[in-house]
């Protein structure tokens, strides 16, 4: 009995040792896995030295099991200050600003190392970086230009499909004017600083923002992201035109290519403006005080005589579609079914928009071939509503001569059960 | 002699018509300030009639089908001649009929018109209102449109929160686990063939039973024309009650010519199963009283899901109208009354509720 009380106590200490072995290793093994002492003192830090744990977990780089030694050097498993930030381990200690490109190039413009972690990556940037004007500027010993982190933020960066991101299309207006709309800043570029301004009352930032279009246009579109310039007058068409390509098309074949170039005018932006580019209209043509082609041309000129033509042949494809519209919304308001004549208006519209589109050209004769046809089917659309409010007064009459014949027979019965009912009457009497 | 005459002597001599109509010829109908009442029941059939061969028309060129629904009432309202006052008539028609089936059927509670020996009549008429509001449910849904889709999809979810028996039912209600083309070919055998083969046995049934126990007259007046049997007026049911009726049944089809000439029943936007419901999506002004109901009532109430509650209520409620002239009786019959009242009060407070609600 004793034998096996002791046996029973001994195997019991031994499991309860195992256990704790295994606890330390467990712990040991864990503990080599996510040690990174920087973060112990760093976290405590609150000036500029200052990272909190919280911060740079959010980093894709922490996320994919880099430490701060990836950038910084040094040993972030070593407790020892001295040993984790000493030159033995390589501590680089703050990286200047003129050398964060080339840091971050170090993983970024090389496929090797980026295989490993997205393999879909682009390996450019430091390339394109170094072509870009703040690229350029920074070789020259700018250093209050943009490098990497001032768009990517630092310590949580986080990739650029997260909207949190610096540089997640909704965020990248914000993120450019935190330089561009600074006024003190850009004062020794002599560059204007109501670009934001002006882009949050453009077509482009309502796309953005209100329909929430994420592949409408940001600074980043026009001006590139790391090869960042200001596009040249002679660009700016290619720039527009990869969004905008029969419109490009069109102006390349109009009069306007060759003109514009001769004056060194930059081909949309001269009627369209560029950063507060508006929704265009058709006043933007013609030759009154609201429209752009009065600019240039000059009564009596050839230009001139184009622009009220085409300003014309656009107010009457318009006027006759609104005619349509207004008759098919009264015919809508009477409770007929216009639905078919409703599509067909969409049609008529977009040959209007089509003609809009071809008036890039300035070719009168073009603009008037996709005019007459949507004439033609606004007309048809009008006709239809015309058609659907005649069957609206045929039903009207129809009811009025239906509710006459009713009346008419309730009449009679109302007069054929008196007749009987004073018969049966003076029957019972 | 005329060609009526030599065509009723005809039928007499094979059929002996003048038998078979001997027990019209005697029937009377009440007369009292109440008795217009009398024709809601005779109107809802009316009603029916006109469904019935307005729905036949509408077959000719209704083609169920998710891709061929939708297309196929347009092709109705813009191409076949009359097509959008036939369809036009079949809609306001269906939602009047439910209106007068609703208002028949709180006259006959109010009047008291369901005691002995009409309790059967009471419920053939209830299960034919139970009907009526199938077919509303079933053919709300052909069309395919938008709002119909998602009332639909709203209402059979509903149905499938019953306990039990609750999400087999939605699922063979639907025909799966969404509402899909399937679930359209469905509710449209029930609503062209299920629903009006058991409506029309019903209305037989029912006409049948009011003809053998004769018009109920209300219980203070019963015992009034019992104590003073002087003071009992009636008319004859026909032709006197009959032309009256008639005289109604022509009122009725000139509201419904003139809602469907000057108010044509929209067709709305062809369903698209993909997108999002659109915001504030109701069902019909009949169903509108349940789905507030169960709309205001809390996601929880004490350990039971609110929305089982609410349907198991109106379930409870729905039995206890259902045997109405059962508890009638004795203790109970005051309290009778107030219940209808209460009932009425609550539809209508719902609806309205529910109309302006967002």
């Amino acid at each position: 009995m004793a034998t096996l009380q002791s046996k029973s106590a001994a195997s019991h200490t031994s499991r309860w040792f195992l256990a704790m072995a295994a606890g330390f290793l467990l712990a040991g093994v864990a503990h080599g896995q996510t040690k990174n002492s920087c973060l112990e003192c760093h976290s405590i830090l609150t000036d500029n030295l200052g990272v909190t744990e919280e911060k740079f977990s959010q980093d894709i780089h922490a996320q994919k099991g880099l430490t701060c030694a990836s950038c910084h050097g040094g040993d972030a498993t070593s407790d020892d200050p001295e040993v984790a930030m000493g030159k033995k381990a390589g501590f680089k200690g703050k990286i200047t600003r003129a050398q964060i490109p080339q840091l971050c190039g170090s993983c970024h413009s090389d496929p090797a190392v980026m295989r490993k972690y997205n393999p879909s990556l682009r390996t450019d940037q430091l390339s394109q970086y170094h072509t870009s004007i703040h690229g350029k500027r920074l070789a020259t010993g700018d250093t209050k230009v943009a490098v990497c982190v001032d768009c990517h933020s630092v310590h949580d960066i986080r990739p650029p499909n997260d909207p949190r991101s610096t540089v997640y299309p909704l965020n990248v207006p914000a993120t450019c004017s935190r330089c561009h709309s600074d006024a003190e800043r850009m004062k020794a570029y002599k560059i204007p600083t109501n670009q934001f301004a002006e882009y949050k009352k453009s077509v482009h930032h309502q796309a953005l923002t209100v329909r929430g279009d994420l592949s409408a246009p940001t600074c980043v579109t026009c001006h590139g992201n790391h090869g960042a310039t200001p596009p040249g007058s002679s660009s700016v068409a290619a720039v527009c035109s990869t969004c905008h390509v029969f419109q490009a098309q069109l102006f390349d074949s109009s009069p306007h290519k060759s003109a514009f170039a001769s004056a060194g005018l930059p081909g949309c932006v001269t009627c369209h403006s560029n950063h507060g580019i508006q929704h265009p209209t058709d006043a933007m043509i013609g030759t009154d005080d609201k429209s752009v082609c009065g600019q240039c041309h000059t009564e009596g000129d050839p230009g001139f005589v184009a622009a009220n033509s085409i300003r014309e042949h656009l107010a009457q494809l318009a006027a006759a579609i609104d005619r349509s519209d207004q008759i098919l919304s009264k015919a809508e308001r009477s409770g007929m079914e216009v639905s078919q004549a409703r599509l067909d208006l969409v049609q008529t519209r977009d040959t209007l928009t089509k003609a809009r589109v071809t008036i890039h050209s300035v070719n009168v004769a073009r603009v008037q071939q996709d005019i007459q046809p949507g004439l033609v089917a606004a007309d048809k659309n009008y006709e239809a509503g015309k058609d659907a409010l005649k069957e609206r007064n045929y039903r009207r009459y129809g009811l009025g001569l239906s509710l006459i014949a009713i009346a008419l027979v309730i009449t009679g019965l109302r007069m054929y059960l008196k007749q009987i009912e004073s018969g049966q009457d003076s029957q019972t009497t | 002699m005329g060609f009526f005459r030599k065509l009723h002597d005809w039928l007499d001599d094979r059929f002996g018509w003048n038998e078979l109509l001997a027990p019209l010829r005697k029937k009377t109908v009440p007369v009292h300030r109440l008795s217009h009442w009398y024709f809601l029941g005779g109107i809802t059939l009316f009603l029916f009639v006109i469904q019935v061969l307005t729905g036949i028309l509408l077959l000719l060129y209704y083609r169920p089908g998710a891709n061929e629904a939708f297309e196929s009432v347009q092709y109705i309202m813009t191409r076949v001649k009359f097509g959008w006052l036939i369809r036009s008539i079949h809609s306001w028609s269906a939602n009047l009929m439910v209106f007068t089936a609703f208002a028949h059927m709180f006259s006959v509670a109010f009047l008291k018109s369901y005691r002995k020996p009409r309790e059967l009549t009471w419920l053939s008429g209830m299960i034919l209102l139970f009907l009526v509001l199938g077919f509303g449910f079933s053919g709300y849904l052909l069309p395919w449109n938008t709002l119909a889709f998602f009332a639909t999809k709203v209402g059979t979810e509903i149905t499938g929160q019953v306990p039990i028996v609750g999400r087999p039912l939605m699922i063979f209600l639907r025909g799966g686990e969404e509402v899909t083309g399937a679930t359209l070919t469905r509710f449209f055998g029930f609503h062209v063939a299920v629903l009006p083969g058991l409506a029309t046995l019903l209305i037989g049934l029912h006409i049948l039973l009011v003809q053998r126990f004769g018009i109920s007259v209300p219980p203070k007046l019963e015992a009034e024309w019992l104590t003073k049997p002087a003071a009992l007026r009636e008319m004859k049911f026909f032709p006197n009650f009959a032309l009256r009726e008639l005289m109604a049944w022509y009122v009725a089809l000139g509201v419904l010519g003139a809602l469907a000439a000057i108010f044509p029943w929209d067709l709305g936007v062809k369903a698209d199963p993909f997108v999002s419901a659109p915001a504030g999506i109701k069902p019909e002004w009949y169903f509108l009283f349940m789905f507030q109901t169960l709309k205001v009532i809390p996601s929880k109430v004490f350990f039971m899901d609110g929305e089982v509650l609410g349907v198991l209520a109106f379930g409870v409620a729905g039995a206890v109208w259902l045997l109405l002239p059962f508890i009638d009786t004795g203790r109970a019959r005051r309290w009778v009354n107030a219940l209808a009242v209460v009932a009425l009060a609550y539809i209508i407070g719902m609806t309205i509720y529910g109309h302006f609600a967002k």
